[in-house]
């Protein structure tokens, strides 16, 4: 079968080492054509009718993409319409080779049956390969491969008996590589003349990618950014060390500023900050780019300004006038040696990381207008021009655009529309869009996750009860939050004969359910995590097991994975049992009706008992945890009554904490560390942990600072120390500063993550101050829980293992897309309370709250608002006004306006309304109302009559 | 940039190769007059050559003498310009005496020693170009070689490679393919018998892919175990019409 020929192909890599590979030319590549007679192909992906209907091509054809109209237009051949497209090797190759995500999407569409994209392997068929000749770049071969093998398809399409006038187009938008294969006979397009020509697809234009010939119309401005350098320079720099590689953070609050994170050797990592237009030189936030470092009399300190594109057209004045404005504001501070952070400024770009944005179209002032300039909801991302004809419709709506690119003497960089997702200030819309913002996975489960459900009616089998333990007598019961249907975790304790208490954690079996390797296992690993919205939940497993056969509830029977100690009347453990088993919850209970149990002395039922002797427990455990120096940290949460038929919110409140929530977190804590001892003493290598590294005390900074400014002192040497500080630190008369100051210290905190214990040597948990630490208690809603109840099934003989659960490397690589999700969910939740905080106050008007100043800036104050959890800015600039006297004083931090000086924590009193004057960024608008200074404080709102009375009799 | 991808969804290896398809084999026996026993072979772009003298009296310290059999010396050893980089190979560093060892106890197992009581085979094979699958160019050429110089064996001795890509196992692997991360086993197979005269695997690998690894191995050692019996055959017909005259 196999008929080969060698040749000898030649690469230099590096310095001049000779590669010779082997290159086997096959006669037994199909052209994958239902036509073809010729070729034995089996099941061909091409059809005999390829009909897309065009201007151009009347006759059925094939399509041919060159790599760069597949790198380009990505978005017009993942359109449905575009269908039968042959995608060369050569192709496919050089796309891999120059952009992973554009190449995940080409193969997604070739994995599409519906699509009929079938792929070639030119480079491997005798009669199309081609050698690179003398004097020939890679390029050129590359396209006259292309060609060559364009040249075969319509050859060898044309001798088979049936093929009609089928035929093959090439696509291409290089003019020379366009002529020569004119020349040769075959017919080739532009991408733009073909996607015109379509009929009965007008929408489809303005998912054009520019491409660089048009570019050069457009653009008429005067801004002129600073050439990039080519890669070969880059690189040769980043060697000789005077440029740095590193990611791209635009600053969020300030458009003119960014930071570059290079990542130095091992762990070592150093910001590079960037300021000004032509510095910042059409970096995009996430890029990887190559930084050079100013001189060291050019470097600032990061400004503390806030500063929001907002210009309305397109033109430049409002630009200029900002970065004065900036400018005058570094000019102001003269350079403290201190604060002087290492400046640089954006050389050349390594590797772009666009996506789709979500956003607004801000219509053109020209009516005719096609080109408009498109405004991401993400503020670090700048503003792109698209070109469309449909902007009157695509008012007011959110929509969905790529950027193609960004030539040099472009203000913004260019871009075409992809998808619109509805209207915007809608709830389902802007769900929509921060699930998509935060790269969510949120669509509905495909049949082929369902397939893999069990079958209702589900129960459990003589087998499952023979290989677990029976625990249904025992008086097992679930407390969680009210109106949660995912239970994950039941707890029991009764006292034993000898005087001991049996303590058992119950947790739901997930992985009974979820087979490794299906696809059921593998959507579940890539969603990661359950995300919690406000009145929305974005489930990591289908419903059927995560509120019905997985969920723990009451009076039904439920396979459960159980951590049972014998402990004390001192909560000293004296032994632990783990064990797959089947338990029959007696009741779910909310925290509150735990408590009112606990609390109410009259009852005395089984479940009560259980209840009192586990908060017994909890107390002691946690009163053990905190002497060894477990922090007590605090974050303002809120939660919104949600109107059950609009589902808007009504009201909204701060969660409360009850004695309840703490006894089972102490529990769940317990069987966690329990559970990592286990697995880790079982699996060194490839066990899933989570760790909390202790933060850099540098962090600690603005806490120290905040501090004293009371006169107290905050000790950061440990943990412990920290804790026992912050329990101190109190002031007379103000309860809430224990609270703000906690606040703070979160805000100190290093994330959370998950890791594979063979591929690291820390396990500090810092914040809870354990050794080791991983997540057992909630599988139905985290993904790492079903890995750790895998293994611990492993360890105790109750499963069987599987390859991928003992590679180390898969498991880090599932790691790192576990901590991205989490991180990623975290966002979007915070963006839902944000959401449905404005839709709150939408329904308000303007309210007058009380609140505390929590961080002081140059030109505006953080003010938190106890009441709601919620935390905004007070600016003291505005554009149509003069602004104030500030002073701002960088060691306080202290800003003083008009001769009123605002330190961390004064008490403030602010008016809170919705600003819905730009509805893309709906905000919460919030003005200062007390202290009184004239011209920058705003009256009280008339709508409330009781504040402002007091102030009229004065 | 990511790294080379090794199999492509169109199931084409880097070198256009589907997964269980072998190198292109060539091989020549009796290459050298002086020596017992001769052969070169070539597979894909590894070259490697064997010579064979012995059966013979021991040389050297006479304690190794075997009183039952024969006593195999293998040395094995690396050309200059075998690699893209050229470098010098001191005789006895640790890779190529492991090699030895590894080619001495392979043939210790096919060879019919026990037919040469006190005495000694020495078996040399020298890599002239490696491009992957040393270990089974050198088995595999030596086994020609021993052929050549009449040695009886119990059988061939095949040799081939056999690697573990996104859970398919793929034959015969070239340099790039074994560079490229994941799990390299080779295995010398007694292909008539389906003995196995050595198997060696130095990565992790879950038990459960070890099956289906060591049987794509396997394949491939009587694919090649064809081709090197057609060489045989063809040598002896052109031998023999040599001295029919």
């Amino acid at each position: 079968m196999l008929k080969s020929k060698t040749f000898v192909k030649k690469t230099r890599s590096g310095g001049v080492m000779k590669i010779v590979r082997e290159h086997y030319l096959r006669d037994d590549i199909w052209c994958g054509s239902e036509v073809c007679v010729e070729c034995k192909d089996e099941t061909p992906v091409l059809q005999k009718d390829a009909c897309i209907e065009s201007n151009l091509c009347t006759f059925p054809h094939y399509l041919i993409p060159d790599t760069n109209v597949v790198i380009q237009q990505i978005d017009i051949l993942e359109d449905p319409l575009i269908r039968n497209v042959i995608i060369l090797q050569t192709v496919l190759q050089e796309v891999r080779h120059r952009s992973a995500p554009i190449y995940k999407r080409i193969k997604d569409a070739i994995h599409d049956k519906e699509k009929h994209f079938y792929t070639f392997t030119n480079e491997h068929h005798r009669e199309t390969f081609i050698e690179r000749e003398q004097g020939e770049s890679a390029n050129d071969r590359n396209d006259r491969a292309i060609r060559v093998a364009a040249k075969w398809y319509s050859e060898h399409l044309s001798k088979a008996p049936d093929a009609g006038d089928l035929k093959v187009v090439l696509l291409t938008n290089d003019r020379d590589n366009k002529e020569k294969a004119e020349k040769s006979g075959l017919i080739v397009y532009k991408c733009e003349e073909y996607v015109k020509s379509l009929i009965a697809n007008p929408e489809l234009v303005d998912r054009l990618a520019l491409t660089s010939d048009e570019q050069n119309e457009i653009t008429g401005s005067r801004v002129v950014f600073p050439e990039h350098l080519p890669l070969s320079k880059i690189q040769a720099g980043i060697k000789s060390g005077t440029f740095l590689q590193g990611t791209f953070h635009a600053n969020r609050d300030n458009y003119l500023e960014a930071k570059v994170y290079v990542h130095g050797e091992g762990d070592e990592s150093t910001e590079v900050l960037v300021q000004g237009l032509l510095n910042l030189n059409r970096a995009v936030h996430q890029d990887v780019v190559a930084v050079e470092l100013l001189p060291r009399e050019n470097w600032v300190a990061p400004s503390s300004v806030v500063l929001i594109d907002d210009a309305q057209n397109d033109e430049d004045a409002e630009e200029e006038e900002a970065e004065k404005k900036v400018r005058k504001a570094l000019d102001s501070k003269p350079a403290q040696g201190s604060t002087l952070k290492p400046t640089g400024r954006v050389v050349g770009i390594i590797k772009r990381n666009w996506r789709p944005f979500c956003g607004m179209l801000l219509q053109s002032h020209i009516k005719e207008s096609t080109r408009h300039l498109f405004t991401p909801a993400d503020r670090r991302i700048p503003r792109i021009r698209i070109e469309t004809r449909q902007a009157s419709t695509l008012e007011g709506q959110r929509i969905m655009v790529a950027i193609d690119g960004w030539p040099k003497n472009s203000r913004y960089p260019n871009g075409h529309f992809v998808k619109s997702l509805g209207s915007a200030g809608d709830k389902e819309t802007e769900t929509e869009v921060l699930l998509l913002e935060h790269d969510v996975p949120h669509l509905p489960f495909s049949q082929a996750v369902l397939s893999f459900l069990p079958k209702m009616p589900w129960s459990i089998t003589e087998e499952d009860l023979k290989v677990r333990a029976d625990l249904r007598h025992l008086t097992v019961c679930s407390v969680d939050p009210p109106g949660c249907t995912d239970i994950d975790d039941a707890l029991h304790c009764r006292e034993l004969e000898n005087g001991n208490l049996e303590v058992g954690v119950h947790i739901a079996d997930v992985s009974h359910f979820i087979r490794p390797g299906n696809a059921l296992d593998q959507e579940a690993a890539s969603r990661g995590t359950t995300v919690y919205l406000c009145g929305k939940r974005i489930d990591m497993v289908p419903e059927l097991l995560s509120s019905n056969l997985c969920s723990l509830r009451s009076n039904v029977e439920r396979l459960a994975f159980s951590c049972i100690w014998e402990m004390n009347q001192n909560a000293e453990i004296i032994s632990t049992r783990f064990t797959k088993s089947v338990i029959n919850s007696k009741a779910s209970l909310t925290y509150a009706e735990a408590q009112m149990r606990i609390d109410d002395t009259s009852m005395n039922d089984d479940i009560t008992k259980s209840l009192r002797g586990l908060n017994k427990l909890a107390k002691i455990l946690k009163g053990r945890r905190i002497e060894k120096g477990a922090l007590t940290l605090s974050s303002p949460e809120v939660r919104f009554h949600i109107d059950s038929e609009t589902h808007d919110p009504i009201d909204l409140q701060t969660k409360e904490l009850m004695e309840t929530n703490s006894m089972v977190e102490e529990f769940m804590l317990l069987a966690n560390i329990s559970v990592a001892q286990k697995i880790y003493e079982e699996f060194s290598e490839c066990a899933l942990l989570r760790k909390h590294p202790a933060p850099p005390p540098s962090n600690y900074d603005i806490l120290i600072k905040a501090a004293s400014s009371k006169g107290l002192v905050i000790y950061i040497d440990s943990a412990k120390a920290l804790a026992d500080s912050l329990n101190d630190a109190q002031v007379e008369g103000f309860p809430y500063f224990n609270t703000l100051l906690r606040i703070l210290a979160t805000r100190c905190m290093m994330q959370a993550v998950y890791f594979c214990s063979g591929m690291d040597s820390d396990f500090q948990h810092y914040g809870l101050a354990s050794p080791i630490y991983t997540h057992f208690t909630s599988p139905i809603r985290r993904y790492s829980d079903i890995i750790v109840h895998r293994l611990l099934a492993v360890a105790i003989n109750a499963d069987s293992t599987y390859p991928d659960l003992m590679d180390k490397h898969k498991q880090a690589a599932l790691c790192n897309n576990l901590n991205y999700r989490h991180k990623m969910a975290q966002y979007a939740q915070r963006a839902s309370v944000a959401l449905h905080t404005q839709l709150f106050f939408k329904n308000r008007g303007i309210l007058n709250e009380e609140g505390f100043i929590l961080f002081v800036r140059k030109n505006a104050i953080i003010v938190l608002i106890p009441k709601f959890g919620l935390e905004g800015t007070v600016f003291f600039e505005n554009k149509d006004k003069p602004s104030p006297r500030l002073s701002f004083d960088e060691e306080g931090p202290t800003l003083t306006v008009e001769d009123h000086p605002f330190h961390m924590f004064d008490k403030v009193k602010v008016t809170i309304s919705l600003d819905s004057s730009n509805i893309q960024h709906q905000k919460i608008r919030m003005a200062l109302s007390e202290p009184v200074i004239p011209g920058v404080s705003v009256s009280m709102p008339e709508t409330e009559p009781e504040a402002k009375k007091p102030k009229l009799d004065r | 940039m990511a790294g080379v991808e090794l199999l492509s969804d169109q199931g084409y290896r880097l070198d256009g190769r589907k997964a269980s398809e072998l190198r292109k084999v060539q091989a020549r026996m009796g290459v050298f007059a002086q020596a017992d026993g001769s052969a070169y072979i070539e597979q894909g772009n590894t070259k490697a050559l064997a010579v064979v003298y012995g059966p013979h009296e021991v040389r050297g310290s006479r304690s190794r003498t075997m009183h039952d059999r024969a006593v195999i010396n293998c040395q094995y050893s690396m050309a200059t310009f075998s690699t893209a980089e050229r470098k010098r190979r001191p005789h006895g560093d640790r890779k190529s005496s492991e090699m030895s060892l590894h080619l001495k106890q392979t043939f210790e197992a096919a060879v019919l020693t026990q037919l040469y009581p006190r005495s000694q085979i020495d078996i040399y094979v020298k890599i002239l170009q490696s491009d992957g699958g040393n270990y089974s160019a050198c088995v595999n050429a030596a086994t020609l070689a021993l052929v050549d110089a009449g040695i009886p064996m119990r059988d061939y001795v095949c040799a081939c490679t056999a690697g573990f890509v996104e859970d398919t196992p793929l034959a015969d692997l070239c340099h790039a393919e074994e560079s490229g991360g994941g799990t390299t086993l080779a295995l010398a197979l007694l292909p008539r018998s389906r003995h196995i005269a050595l198997v060696q695997m130095d990565a992790r690998l879950h038990q459960d892919h070890l099956d289906m690894l060591m049987e794509a191995a396997a394949e491939a050692c009587r694919g090649l175990s064809k081709v090197l019996d057609g060489v045989v055959r063809q040598h002896l017909q052109e031998v023999s019409v040599l001295t029919r005259d």
